[in-house]
């Protein structure tokens, strides 16, 4: 117990030491934070449109009204000229091209059906799917609008129609940010992020810098060693953890609707899987950069794969049977479950099995692979 | 370069997140369990149902009664959604003409939820359009929406741009930038220093590899781009290389002048990630459009080279563009590597304190 007590004196020394390293730990989850979590938006707005007006009637105005008040698009061009928008979306300065045709107003008002063009820059896929609903409600509202208009100045009744309404009854995120839902994976990655990195080059700087020799001739048995070198980056994770909290309340005003207790439960525990996994790599490699390069490798395929940006559902079969090796995509659960939904432990029985599971592995693995002779 | 490991590593790394981009990640939604709560029990209730299940996009999980028991499944992650027909929905149907349903969602992912609701709506809707053909709107618009350059909107024209631009970071930023502060952590910088090369040769003589290493990495994801994903290069070739060559320019003298002011690998590490890695996949137009972000993120977006190169790429492979298109991209590059040389070599010159 002493000994482990000086390990962990000499690992918290090295850790302050660096004057360079102490902001780094601060800032990161903030900034990290801050910036993901205002980058990463789906919601698609102020798309750039340029309409191509051929008619120049009353509806046509209207029609490009109707795009302008919708709040999705602002209009850049108002032109004739087909072979100028072309150029205009060639050159990315627009994402949508309108073109109502010669005689649009003439059409409505006599019963023809006039053909609209909407051309979309689709190089995003995404963002050009979006572009074609909004677009396409809105004509659609605009016809509504027409035919109501008509049916009151004609004194008409409208035709009986079936129409079904879908009531969405929103739990856990009424107000639809997607900034709600995206702090709590954030929180997961960089979690993971600090822990498999930091504790990764760590024994590896050892023995690049020769020291593990020293420790080596020492009588400190290997489970202090590792466990002296685990405890002080799981103190910094957590404490990194805590910080991205506050910031989750403080800057998202996000409540954690479940049990604190249950939420820094999964995240000790969690974090001694991932500093176990940094520490088998440490355990492999020769050099730092190795070892950055190794952790980088599979944080990518484990984020990817992780549902932090698009659900494992949609996944095809056997990638998410590939997820369930993936520590990441659980935690994220773990985090979601407890930050949005309230889950309670009992809720998250198969994640904490699994969590739990692989980090006694993947300590147990360490340890086994760390050798006290040179080989 | 000694350790085929790393090498591997860095070959197979490209590779892995081209295939898992293009056939493991996906918004499209699929098979999302669901519970049908019927309350009212008509024809039109049960042929719904029926509409829904036929659907690939929907899955019925567990059998749910009661309206309460919803959240306990979303809490536990077995349901996404409950389709409540209230009792009395077909009286309703027949005799205003307008059904209601609702939909309870576990909307803690707002895009999944918005999808989820819009696709019941459309189901719900075409199902009782069958009772509606023959009644035709006064007023009609035919609307014909074409998708430019990429109609049938693949992600693959976003992605392989933007691994291509990741890699580069990767490897000639933060790679370069760790070497270079190994060797001054271990002291080797020192004997390097006092043969007769210059600093200059010295660290040249270190990104060369990496310079190489990058391009080839490149060239890679370009061709399984080309052949696997259909991902054309539309515009001229040689142009393209050149680009990525000053690219990989770019981010060497980023690499370079990290390794010039940090003295310690783990230093570097932690500012090639929090400085480079990360705007390069954020902040880029990689995967977010910068359009959306709030205005400081936008403006911070213009420091962050990756977001021209990513300009500069798309415009060629998938627009076919000139450089007329980018001459501006193109110098804005080239102005951040002078500024970046300029500022190393000067750093540099002032020996290891």
């Amino acid at each position: 117990m002493k000994v482990l007590f000086f390990i962990l004196e000499k690992e918290f020394r090295q850790i302050f030491r660096n004057k360079a390293m102490l902001p780094i730990i601060f800032v990161i989850p903030v900034v990290q934070l801050m910036i993901l979590s205002f980058a990463v938006d789906y919601e698609i707005k102020n798309l750039k449109l340029t309409v191509v007006d051929a008619d120049r009637g009353v509806y046509s105005r209207k029609l490009t009204e109707k795009f302008t008040a919708s709040g999705y698009f602002h209009l850049l061009e108002y032109t004739s000229d087909n072979e100028e928008a072309a150029n205009l979306m060639h050159g990315w300065k627009t994402d949508v091209i309108l073109v109502i045709p010669n005689g649009f107003d003439k059409d409505l008002m006599n019963d023809e059906v006039p053909l609209v063009q909407l051309r979309m820059d689709a190089v995003d896929g995404t963002k050009a799917g979006m572009a074609a609903g909004y677009s396409q409600a809105i004509i659609r509202d605009f016809i509504f609008e027409l035919v109501g208009e008509e049916m009151i100045s004609m004194n008409k009744q409208p035709e009986f129609l079936y129409k079904g309404e879908v009531i969405p009854i929103n739990y856990y995120n009424p107000y639809m940010n997607y900034k709600v839902y995206m702090v709590p994976g954030i929180l997961a990655i960089l979690v993971t992020m600090v822990g498999a990195f930091l504790s990764s080059m760590n024994i590896v700087r050892e023995k690049e810098l020769g020291t593990i020799e020293q420790i080596n001739v020492t009588p400190i048995a290997r489970y202090q060693f590792i466990l002296g070198k685990t405890i002080p980056f799981w103190v910094i994770g957590l404490f990194e953890f805590s910080i991205g909290l506050v910031v989750a309340r403080l800057v998202f005003d996000i409540h954690v609707e479940g049990s604190l207790f249950v939420l820094y439960f999964f995240t000790s525990i969690y974090l001694f899987l991932i500093l176990g996994f940094g520490l088998l790599i440490s355990t492999v490699t020769a050099t730092q950069q190795q070892a950055m390069f190794i952790s980088w490798f599979f944080l990518v395929i484990f984020l990817l794969m992780g549902g932090l940006f698009t659900p494992v559902e949609n996944m095809p079969d056997w990638a998410q049977k590939f997820t369930y090796v993936n520590p990441v995509r659980f935690f994220i659960e773990v985090l979601r479950g407890i930050m949005l939904k309230g889950a309670g432990f009992t809720d998250l029985l198969n994640q904490f099995m699994l969590i739990s599971g692989y980090a006694i592995l993947l300590i147990w693995f360490a340890v086994r692979r760390y050798k006290k002779v040179d080989n | 370069m000694r350790d085929w490991q790393t090498l591997l590593i860095l070959i197979g790394m490209p590779v892995a997140q081209i295939l898992l981009f293009g056939f493991a990640i996906s918004n499209e939604i699929r098979e999302v369990s669901i519970s049908f709560v019927d309350q009212d029990n008509s024809r039109y209730s049960r042929e719904i149902r029926q509409k829904i299940d036929a659907s690939n996009y929907f899955k019925e999980g567990v059998e749910i009664y009661d309206t309460q028991e919803v959240e306990s499944y979303f809490r536990k992650g077995e349901i996404k959604m409950a389709i409540v027909v209230p009792e009395g929905f077909a009286e309703q149907l027949v005799n205003e003409g307008n059904g209601q349903l609702q939909v309870i969602i576990d909307a803690s992912d707002p895009n999944t939820a918005s999808l989820l609701s819009n696709y019941i709506q459309a189901i719900v809707q075409s199902y009782l359009d069958e009772f509606n053909r023959g009644a035709k709107p006064p007023f009609f618009i035919e609307v014909r929406s074409e998708l430019v350059y990429n109609p049938e909107l693949k992600g693959a024209y976003l992605f392989v741009p933007g691994t291509i631009s990741v890699i580069m970071m990767l490897i000639s930023a933060m790679m370069t930038s760790i070497s270079i502060t190994r060797e001054k952590e271990l002291g080797t910088m020192e004997v390097l220093l006092a043969t007769p090369m210059s600093p200059v040769q010295v660290v040249l003589a270190k990104v060369v590899p990496y310079l190489l290493l990058a391009f080839f990495n490149a060239v890679v994801v370009l061709l399984m781009g080309y052949f696997i994903f259909d991902v054309p290069v539309n515009g001229s070739v040689p142009l393209l290389l050149a680009e990525m060559l000053l690219f990989i320019v770019t981010s060497l003298a980023l690499g370079i002048f990290i390794s010039s002011i940090t003295s310690s690998q783990q230093v570097a590490l932690m500012i090639s990630l929090m400085g480079l890695m990360l705007p390069t996949i954020l902040l880029s137009g990689f995967i977010f459009p910068v359009e959306n972000m709030p205005l400081p993120l936008q403006v911070i977006s213009n420091i962050v080279p990756a977001k021209w190169f990513l300009l500069i790429i798309k415009g060629i492979m998938i627009k076919g563009q000139g450089i007329a298109f980018f001459w501006k991209e193109t110098l804005i590059l080239l102005g951040f590597t002078l500024f970046f040389v300029v500022l190393s070599i000067k750093k540099f010159k002032i020996r290891l304190s």
